[in-house]
Formats: structure tokens, sequence, C-alpha cells
């Protein structure tokens, strides 16, 4: 049954060193604030799991906390490059990253694999891709029924997952509802599961019946924590800042304006922070 | 006539490819400001779908990102992401994926992955995101963008998403039954494959444009129709519905911006 916990205690419970860790939100309700206390808390060696490791993994490899990452789009959407994921990448800084690289078909249905219990993803995909070529961990199967060839890859199984979602009730069912994105599945492959939220409610009477709700005993900590997507956005709650979007690209360009930002913003800075970031967003929302 | 530049005129002649009838896989950028063009003039009942799982959405402004707020919000329903991939696009539901290009080749090859040698990259770029499967499982493939000789290469640094590979019947040999890239359209020309080496052969140029500009611009030794048509220049409606959406995009995207009290 889920427990509710400060984020930092939530974090330190459920995350340790070397662990294969997933941050998920496409691009909607990014745990940005799970990441942030990850990184104050200073992990190493972590695995970090992905479909769209935007800002927050950027930040993450910057500061030192990755050993590899696992991804399929490694950019800052609508803007361009990762510069701190393409420091390390091309020139090892601050340490070298090992890659694994797929395309997004590929780690949907691997992640839904997870979920699933299988051991791997069967789908048509990477048909006369390069990926195909440089990652030996995607492979193929023969159909036993048609012979058609068909791509597989090993379904992801997190040792933690961390999502935000939009809330909770008192028991610990979850909420999470717009651009859904891959959280449930993110969610349930893993071994354990932390979700930080915008609010508490009572309980959940009031809501459509087919809403994507994760009960309680799926969720092992639940933190609330509002604002903690930002600069992503909560659906119904407060819009994207797509203007911090616009200025990573600038802040992560240089070694050295990063780190400054990063002791400013992050290790200076608590959970408790994240609220007044999305005020100016809420009646965009 | 009002005058226009030449990526207007690229966007403007791309979205005059999209019919009401299509349903469309959008790439963000150049894609999308194209495919929005059309919704909002000849193609009003276009489906559009962006990865993030919304589908039938028709945003107010161009979106940043792949899943702004706006485009579930517009949206006729929003699906999880494996669904998208899953049904909707390996299901065989989308006729046309419209893709943008860091590096593209003749054949309509494309490149977002790297440049240089993939274990050791000159330039990591952000990698494929759906396109690798978009490029395969969609009936066909528009591509759109500026033309230069760093863009349109003798030969890419890396097979993101498949086009026609070497050419010919390369896709048919990988048991790809789906028509690949058929339509390029860049700021200077409308490009067609050929029927038998699915070779990117220029068939129409924007107005004011010439063979040797194309030439300049590209990489690869052009290949142009014997009946070489002039793209039309755009319309007042089309040009004023692209500004006018350009202009609610910048004023939306830079309106977050947190102003010092």
């Amino acid at each position: 049954m889920a427990k509710f916990l400060p984020l930092k205690e939530a974090v330190a419970q459920n995350l340790k060193d070397g662990d294969t860790a997933a941050f998920e939100g496409f691009t909607h309700l990014i745990p940005t604030a799970a990441a942030h206390e990850a990184i104050r808390q200073g992990f190493r060696d972590l695995t970090l799991v992905r479909m769209t490791p935007d800002l927050v993994y950027d930040q993450m490899i910057g500061m030192g906390l990755a050993r590899k990452a696992v991804f399929s789009y490694a950019g800052n959407p609508g803007v361009g490059l990762l510069r701190r994921l393409r420091d390390a990448v091309e020139n090892g800084f601050p340490h070298p990253l090992e890659i694994e690289e797929h395309s997004h078909a590929a780690m949907a249905n691997a992640y839904e694999a997870g979920a699933a219990g299988l051991p791997c993803a069967i789908f048509r995909g990477y048909r006369g891709a390069g990926l195909a070529e440089v990652n030996p961990n995607i492979r193929s199967v023969t159909c036993p029924f048609t012979g058609e060839k068909l791509a597989a890859v090993p379904a992801v199984r997190p040792d933690v997952t961390f999502i935000h979602a939009q809330k909770a009730d008192r028991k610990g069912n979850v909420l999470v509802e717009g651009i859904v994105g891959i959280q449930k599945e993110a969610v349930l492959a893993a071994k354990r599961a932390v979700v930080t939220v915008e609010e508490v409610v009572d309980d959940f009477d009031d809501l459509h019946p087919n809403l994507c709700v994760l009960p309680a005993w799926t969720v092992h900590t639940i933190s609330v924590v509002p604002g903690g997507s930002h600069p992503s956005y909560t659906h119904g709650y407060y819009a994207r800042d797509n203007a911090a979007y616009l200025e990573w690209d600038e802040i992560a360009a240089d070694r050295e304006r990063f780190r400054e930002w990063m002791q400013k913003n992050v290790m200076e800075k608590t959970a408790e922070d994240f609220a007044g970031r999305v005020e100016h967003l809420r009646k965009a929302a | 006539m009002s005058t226009f530049t030449p990526n207007e005129m690229m966007t403007i002649a791309a979205s005059r490819a999209l019919t009401n009838d299509d349903v469309c896989f959008v790439g963000i950028g150049a894609p999308s400001a194209a495919c929005n063009v059309a919704r909002l003039t000849h193609a009003p009942d276009i489906t559009l779908i962006y990865e993030s799982g919304t589908i039938g959405t028709a945003p107010e402004v161009l979106p940043l990102s792949i899943g702004d707020g706006e485009l579930c919000e517009t949206a006729v329903t929003t699906v999880p992401v494996p669904e998208m991939f899953r049904y909707w696009l390996q299901g065989g539901r989308i006729t046309i994926g419209f893709l943008g290009a860091a590096q593209l080749d003749r054949f309509g090859n494309i490149n977002t992955t790297v440049i240089g040698d993939y274990f050791h990259p000159k330039t990591r770029l952000p990698g494929g995101g759906g396109a690798p499967e978009i490029a395969t499982s969609s009936h066909q493939v528009y591509i759109t963008m500026a033309q230069s000789k760093r863009g349109m290469v003798e030969k890419i640094d890396f097979f993101t998403s498949f086009g026609h590979g070497e050419g010919g019947d390369h896709r048919k040999r990988l048991g790809i039954d789906t028509a690949g890239p058929t339509l390029l359209i860049t700021d200077l020309a409308i490009w067609k494959p050929d029927a038998v080496t699915k070779e990117f052969t220029v068939v129409s140029l924007h107005p004011g444009m010439t063979r040797e500009k194309v030439q300049e611009t590209c990489g690869w030794t052009v290949k142009f129709a014997e009946r070489l048509e002039e793209t039309p220049a755009p319309t007042e409606l089309e040009l004023t519905t692209l500004r006018d959406l350009q202009a609610r995009t910048k004023a939306s995207h830079e309106g977050t911006v947190k102003r010092a009290a």
C-alpha cells in the first residue's frame, strides 16, 4: 500500500547507487522535482531509462549521476540538442556515458513488455534502420505462423520508476490524465514506484470511470509536490514553460554556466520551491 | 501578390500536398507548420496525429514540442504512447508520415542520429524518436527541409530512417511493403522519386528559383524532370494563414517568460 512521505525521504528510501531508474513523462508530467532530489542526494552509477531524456537527464548526466542512458530521443523537444548529454557522449565529460539507443516504438513496446511480465517485446520495426547494427539488444524473431521476421528488444524492468501525476486520493490511488504517455507501463514494469502529485483529495468518486488510475497497491511511495513537473506541465494545473526550455539551450551550452545554474537552482533549493515556479503558468493551463 | 520568403514557399507547397482525407503523423518543426496550414486552409478535416498520442488535434498555435498541452486539449482523443505506435502506426492507419531531416540523401534516407562515426560522433544529434517506424509503417512519407550542402549529402552518416535505401526495389527486398518517401519539398523546389531508380528528381521550381540555385545548395548531382514546372506562388489566404499562425505561436511561446515584478 502506498506510503505518503516527504520527497527527500521518498527518494532516499527508493533509489540506490547503481540502480536502473526511469524518471518517465512524455513531455507532459515530467518528474523534475524527483530528479532534482536525486541530484541533491548525489547518487552514482545510475542506468537512466527514458524515451525522451530531456532537461532532467541532461542535468543528471551533467552532474555525474549516470553510468548509462537507455533512450529513444535525446533532444530538447522543439528546441534542439541536449548539450550535457552531448558533452558526455562526445568528450566523456564529466565522465564517459554508455548509451543504449532505441526507437520510440521499441521503447514503448519494451515498457509494455515489462508491465506484462514478458522477457521481450516483439513488433514490426527497425527495418532498414542503422540502430539495429549498432545496438546488440536489437534482434529479431520469426513469427511461427506467418514466417514474418519481426524486431525483438528486451523488456524494460526498472528497479525504480518515478512519475509525476495530477492527484492522489487519501488511500493513495493515483490519477494520471491528459497526455498519459508511458507512465502506467513504466510504473507497472518497475520493482518500486514513486509518484509525486500536485495535491491529495478525499476520494475519486467524481472521476470518469475510464480514467487512468493507478491503484494504491501498485505505487510504493507518494509525495505531494505542487509544481513538481516544472518546466514541464500538469494538465489542468499549469502550462508548459516553453521559455524555460528555450533558455536551457544556452545554460547547458557552457560547463561553468551549467554548474552555476545547478548550484543556485537545484543544490541550494528544495522540493518546496517548485510551487512558486509555476505561479505565473497556472492561469494559462 | 505580396512578396514571400523561400521558407514560406516551402511550408505552403508542403501544405498543398495534404488532403482532407489524410491521416498524418506529424513531425515537429517544418512539417508541423505545413500540416496546420493545410488544416486551416484547404483541408479542414485532415487528421493530425502527434507521437505523444494526440489524435485529430487542431492546435491554435504551433506546439514547441510534440507533447504540448494544446495538442491534447484540441484532440479528438489522446491515447497512451504504446497504443500510438502499436495500433495506430504499426496497425497501418497512417496515410502520411511527415518528417524533417538533418541529413538526407538522394534516395530519401534520413539521418537525425549522429554526424561522424556512431561510436565516436563529431556531433551527437537527438536520434530517431518515432521516425524509424514512421518511415516504414506509414503508407507514404513526405519530407520537408531547407536545402544546404551540409543537409543534402551524397552519403548520410547514419541510417536513422530508411527511405529507398540504395534505390530501385530495395524496400521490397527488405520486406517493406509501404511506398516510402514519395515527395520532398524544399525551400527551392518540389522533388519526386524516379519511378524506377527512386532517386529524388526535381519536378517543380518555386517562383524565382533556378536549376543552378538548386544544384548549388545540394550535395549530389541533381536530376531534373524533362518537363519542369513552376510551383504556383502562395495565395494571399495561404500567406496570411501561415503568418498569423507563426505570430500567434511566437507570442505564445515567449509569453510564459516570468517578468520581474
